[in-house]
This record gives structure tokens, sequence and C-alpha cells, in this order.
């Protein structure tokens, strides 16, 4: 028999977890990512409409979406960038060796571009720019770019790309102006391709080994067993590489040099990127000195070519189409083709230097 | 009448248009018009890239002022101005985008508009399977100049290319350029002021003819290149082209291959095999008519085959050849004329050829074969009475090699007449 109270009973022990209930809904279920934002066919107009962050404005993600940042990053007009991945609930990103993590469907990818409006002042305001994402759809990745509106509360889809005129200052106190070029969809597609699929660029096991300092935890972590922690990613190899970073001079030149060519140039210049036709690889794994450029001729660069007979010349970096077309702004000379109106000085030194150091 | 609706054969071919009907107006294939505007740069690239396979954009007569590239990566997209005088894509005040039109996607159909003035490449097509250029022109206007793009059209990577109908006008390398490509089709066009009027590159099977190439540095280019992803270039007809009064300076920036074609050449072969040229009329080239060469810079590539094997060449009409040689910019021109003297030749050979063949021949089939060429005259080069003084190393007799190799089949390619017309 029942005892008549067991129906207290028993809401008496319901109670905590309707109570929990409602505080989710309250303060919890506004900041779930909308998971069919991420898959469903047509990109949603507004950045907002995804839910990946819960400060929008002050790029404060929301619980399940994490930062991360890569030991070597693409050069984009000294943009700064914050990253973010998202894989939902109960899936993770497989390990592949010599790849990108294998995400499963429904994962994102988000970066934020900014200006830093004083670089001297890591306080200063900062100019948010565009948000571009990365969707894991059932029938492969979509990109799309987000462009801050004029009030910078929220991000607003431009397929057809824009041109925004910006400035900011930098370390050496100059004020810069640049032409920043959101690209369209399609340029998405030209450096996300391989083969005919697109695939993220950075996050590489061996571009995410190293420490982040996550705010919300007030903890340093090592980025791959954050990840593994936190069921984003299934497995790093115990053996894993490191990317040299191409900043860091304690390293040797031509690792930098590599490391700064495979991941602004090695997307497109590989036997599977955009550029293969060139026969110019850069990627991580070329090992053959030819294809890397050394007296290499061009193929079809026109007057990219600069009047120089090779990519690369040992010890004569002035006589190198590679570095020459690093030095250009002139779009028919220019590279990368797309993603840069201002010369990457830094970058450009390195590549002069390594090439100078070469044996003749 | 009741026999023919027994007619099984007649039955599916009923059920068969039945179905197509329905399955064409379930996919119902849009037409957008667009003209030109203020806005014309994110308008027409929007629509580039919301149009579905199958749509059709329609450029409004006008001059379209483009600041980036364009690009298309949908298939089976139609893009179709009101004429190549009409309907111009104007890049002159470009900023960015390393061509004008950049088409990655299969079944396209590029027709009557013109790309004018890009800061690189006219129009690219990279990786398509079946792209149809037909009417359209490409130019960089005033005198021919370094600063000019690449390309006018530059389909590279791609399977069953077909141009037809075009104008490419001033390009710093090649007006036509097919690299790397398969299955090749380009007939019917003009190219003039470029450096290479048409140039086929590290390609097999195409059919190359009904052209008109003048006024370019070089005619018509077939060229083989080492240390590419697809190289052995073969199977390439020239027939029925015009190469005519080939003469304008070369002005392609220095390091591209298109930089050692002398002034004044008709039609060069370098390296390749399998190359058929016949009935084209070739002449008043200043340097010389056709050349076949080997490829002549080192290369450590040890798949590659730098010596022409198995050219073919018969009916051409060739007359005035080698009266101006480039011979002061160009150092092939200079050997021609030095060991040709006041007899220049309209068919030039190299004659380079491996260690080994120099010795103890080549082998029959890879020869170059002649045979009716009217009173075309012909030098050669003997390596070995070359490296000897005192010997004329030349070598004027054509009529050593008449066995003709059995011909080459003629390209063929599934064109959407449909959609062309």
């Amino acid at each position: 028999m029942i005892n008549w109270y067991s129906f207290l009973y028993k809401k008496n022990r319901c109670l905590p977890y309707f109570y929990l209930f409602f505080l989710c809904s309250f303060s919890n279920a506004e900041i779930l990512v909308n998971d069919s934002a991420i898959i469903q066919e047509k990109l949603p107009k507004k950045l907002s409409e995804f839910n990946f962050f819960s400060d929008l404005p002050a790029q404060i993600p929301n619980t399940d979406v994490v930062p991360y940042e890569l030991i070597t990053p693409l050069f984009s007009d000294y943009t700064k960038k914050k990253r973010f991945v998202y894989v939902p609930d109960g899936n993770k990103a497989k390990y592949k060796e010599k790849s990108v993590y294998q995400f499963p469907n429904g994962s994102a990818l988000i970066k934020t571009f900014y200006f830093l409006g004083d670089e001297r002042k890591p306080e200063s305001k900062i100019t948010l720019l565009e948000t571009r994402v990365l969707l894991k759809k059932d029938d492969g990745w979509d990109a799309g770019s987000y462009v801050w509106n004029e009030e910078k509360n929220d991000a607003v889809l431009k397929i057809a790309g824009k041109a925004i005129n910006s400035s900011w200052i930098n370390q050496d106190g100059e004020i810069i102006k640049v032409r920043y070029k959101v690209p369209n969809k399609n340029q998405c597609q030209e450096c996300h391709q391989s083969g005919d699929k697109l695939i993220p660029i950075g996050p590489k096991p061996r571009n995410l080994n190293k420490d982040l300092f996550y705010p919300k935890l007030g903890e340093k972590h090592n980025q791959l067993i954050f990840w593994l922690d936190k069921e984003i990613i299934d497995h790093y190899p115990d053996s894993i590489d490191r990317v040299v970073d191409w900043e860091n001079t304690n390293e040797d030149i031509e690792d930098r040099a590599r490391s700064y060519l495979a991941i602004n140039c090695g997307h497109c210049h590989s036997n599977t990127g955009n550029a293969s036709s060139s026969g110019l690889y850069l990627d991580f794994l070329e090992e053959r000195p030819k294809q890397l450029g050394i007296y290499k001729k061009p193929v079809a660069a026109g007057r990219g070519s600069g009047n120089m007979k090779y990519s690369i010349v040992p010890g004569k970096p002035e006589k190198s189409i590679l570095l020459y077309r690093m030095l250009s702004l002139d779009p028919g000379v220019m590279m990368p083709e797309s993603g840069r109106a201002l010369n990457h000085k830094e970058g450009i030194a390195l590549i002069s230097s390594w090439i100078e150091t070469m044996r003749r | 009448m009741f026999n023919f609706f027994k007619n099984e054969k007649f039955m599916l071919y009923h059920l068969i248009t039945i179905f197509l009907f329905l399955f064409t107006s379930i996919v119902s294939a849009e037409v957008y018009e667009i003209g030109p505007s203020k806005n014309s740069q994110e308008e027409l690239q929007e629509l580039m890239i919301l149009v579905n396979p199958g749509d059709t954009i329609i450029l409004k007569e006008g001059v379209y002022e483009l600041t980036d590239g364009l690009s298309l990566t949908h298939s089976n997209v139609t893009i179709k101005g009101e004429g190549m005088h009409k309907s111009i894509l104007d890049f002159s005040k470009q900023i960015s985008g390393a061509q004008g039109l950049l088409v990655s996607s299969d079944q396209v159909v590029l027709k009557d508009f013109a790309v004018i003035d890009s800061k690189g490449d006219g129009i690219k097509v990279v990786g398509a399977d079946g792209i149809y250029i037909v009417n359209v022109r490409t130019q960089w206007r005033g005198e021919p100049k370094t600063s000019n793009g690449a390309y006018g059209f530059y389909p590279v990577q791609s399977k069953n290319v077909y141009i037809e109908g075009c104008i490419a006008i001033g390009a710093s390398d090649a007006g036509i350029y097919v690299g790397q490509s398969e299955n090749i089709i380009v007939r019917n066009n003009i190219a003039e002021y470029n450096v290479a009027g048409i140039e086929i590159e590290n390609s097999y099977y195409a059919d190359v003819y009904e052209n008109i190439v003048k006024f370019n540095t070089g005619g018509i280019l077939v060229f083989d290149l080492p240390d590419l992803p697809q190289q052995g270039g073969h199977s390439i007809r020239v027939f029925d082209n015009k190469s005519i009064k080939n003469n304008t300076a070369n002005f392609a920036p220095k390091g591209n291959i298109v930089s050692t074609v002398p002034r004044g050449t008709g039609i060069l072969v370098l390296a390749s095999k399998n190359v058929e040229i016949f009935e084209n009329e070739i002449r008043d080239n200043a340097t010389i008519n056709l050349a076949i060469v080997s490829y002549f810079e080192e290369t450590d590539d040890v798949n590659y085959y730098p010596h022409p094997r198995t050219i073919s060449l018969y009916k051409n009409d060739f007359s005035n050849s080698g009266f101006d040689p480039d011979i002061y910019s160009n150092e092939m021109a200079k050997i021609l004329s030095e060991i040709a003297g006041e007899k220049m030749p309209d068919i030039f050979w190299d004659g380079v050829l491996p260690l080994k063949q120099i010795f103890f021949g080549q082998r029959q089939e890879e020869r170059i074969f002649a045979k009716d060429n009217g009173n075309a005259s012909y030098l050669s080069i003997n390596p070995i009475k070359y490296l000897l003084p005192f010997i004329d190393p030349a070598n004027r007799d054509l009529g050593e090699f008449d066995q003709m190799p059995s011909p080459l089949k003629a390209v063929e390619i599934n064109i959407p007449l449909e959609r062309i017309n």
C-alpha cells in the first residue's frame, strides 16, 4: 500500500529539479548555440542568430564555444583575430594524420577580425571588421562572412564581400590606413579548397599545440589537452609536432620561413590547392627544392615574374620572384591573390633573410 | 497506325521526351538580367554567387566598371552579354583580384561580352569539366605593353575546353592560352597584338583551327614544359589557320617562357609529341614561319622529354619568311640567321636530339614528316657539324622526311548548342 504522503515526498524530491530547470531556461537557454542555424541550408542573415556569444559586441563566447589560437597565423593586413571552435554535444572532431581535424556535422569555426585602435595601448578601442564562419553541414563545409554594422552590436552576412576603409596606429605610432577587403563567398572557397571540397586551414594539431590562457577559468592550458578534456577532439598523438612560431627568433630561420610560407601560401600552393597548376608547392610536407621554388621558373606568372627567372635564387632575395610578389601591391602581381592590401614588413624581412642565408 | 504505336522504340522515345519535359519544368532555370550601375561590382558578384545551376545571367549592354575580380563557382551557369562590343566588363579601375573573371565550375557558357584592361589575366578557368567560351573579347587597350595582363583566355587543368569566335588583343603572354588541359577546341578566333596569339601548353588532344593570328610576336605556340603536374603534351592538330605578320616586338616580362619567342614567328613547336600542322597559311613572319625546337633550358625533371617527336607538316602554304630576323634580342633568331645567311627558311628544326640519337639516328616514327608544302624552304642544324669549324651545319633538304604517320583523330566535345546559339 502506498503511503498517503508518498506523493508529497516525490513532489518535494522533484522540486530542486524544477527549480534547476527554471534556472536553466532563464539564465542558460538564451545562450545555447543555435544548432539549426549552423546546419540549415541558407546562411543566417545576422551573426547574432547563431548564439555563439553570450556578449556579442564584447566577443565573449558562450559556454560551449571555446577560444583558440594558432602558433603561426595567416597574415591579413595586420588585423587581430579572435578564434573560436564549437562542436555540438556528444560529438568529437576526429584526429587524422597530416591533416586538419575532421569535425562532426554541426561544428563551427568562428574568426573575428579587428584592429586595435592603438597597438601601443592594449586597452585602446577596438574596431570590429568582420566575423567569418566555417560551418560543417551534412554536405560539407560552408563559408560566410559577417560584416559588423555601424553600431557594432551585430554583424550582417555579406556574400559579395565588402571593402572597408579603416585605420589604426601601429607599434611605431604611425597611422596606417587600409582598404580592408572582406572576401566574398567565392573567395572563401578559393583558399579553403582542397580538391573539390572546402576544408578548414588553421586547426591542424601541430598548429594548435601551445598554451593558452582561458579567461573564464583564469587558467592556462595546452590547447590540445584542453580540447581533449572538453571533448572537442578525440585524440592527438603523443609524438605531436609543433609548428614553429614564425616570430620566434630563437628558432631556426628555415623552420620559421617554412612555417610562414606553409600558413600563408601552402593552402593554395599545394598539389591539391588552387595554385596546383603552378608547380610551386609551399606546404609543410614539401621537400623537393624545385617545387619549393629554388631555381624554379615561372609558368603562367605573366608580369608577376617581375622580369626575373626563378622563384627563389639562393642568396639573392632581390632576384627571387617569390619575394617580389610579396612586396607588390599590384593585383596582377601580388601574392596572395586576395586577402592582402598591405605589405607584411615582418614577413618580407623573414623570407628575405631566409633566401639570403641559403647556400648558393 | 496501329503498328506505329506498337513500335517499342517509338514509345521509349516518347517516354524520354515526356520525362525530359517534366524534369526541365521542375528544375526551372531562372534568367537574371542585370545592367551596369554604380554598384556593378557588388551586384554582379552577388548574382554570380546566388545563381543556381541551370540559371542564366544576362549582361545588358553597357560598361560595367569593376574594382575587384569577379568569380563564378556554380556549375551549369550561362553568362551572356549582348555582344562583345556592347556588354563590357571594364577592369581599368581594378584594385584587387588576380584576374577579371574566374570560373572554377563545370559546364559554364560565357558568351557575347568583353573583359577589358584587367590587372592580371582576363578570363581564367580552373579545373573545369566543360567550359564553352563563344564570341567573347579580352583586350588591353593602347599599345602592347609589358604591364598588360598575362593571358586573355586562360583555361587551365580543365577538360572539354571550347573557345570559338573570340577576340584576344594585347596580352603580355598569350591571347588564348590553354594549359595542362585535355580535349580542347580553339576555332575561328582572332588573336592579335599579343606576345603569343594562341598557346597550347602541356595539354592533350587539341584542335586549333580556322583562327586568324596576326601582329603578335609569335602566332601559334605548341609547348611542353617541365616541372608541372601535367606534362608530356601530345596529340595536337593545328590546321586551316592564318598566321600572318607576327612581327610585334616581344613585350613579355622576362622569366616567362614566351619572352624567349623571337619577334616574327609564325608557328613554334617546343618539345611535345604527335603534332599535326596542315593546311595553314603562314606568311610574312620576319624571323621564321615555322620552327620546331627542343626545350633549351636546364632541367632535372626526369619525367620530362625535352625534344619534339612525331611532328607532321603538310599542305601548308608558306611564303615570305625571315626577312628581318630578331637577331638583336633573340638567341634562337641569331643562331638561325648566322647559319642560314641570306637564305632564311620557312621551316626550321633545331636538330637537337638525345646524344644517342645524334649518333645512331632517330626512331623512324619520331621524325618530322613533311609533305606537299609547296615551295617551302627548310633548314635544320646538324649538331655534330655545328661543333666543327669550317663545316656548314645546315641541312636544307626537306625531301628526306616524307613518310606520313597515321593522322590524329578529330577532337570531339559535346557542346551544349541550345545554350550557345
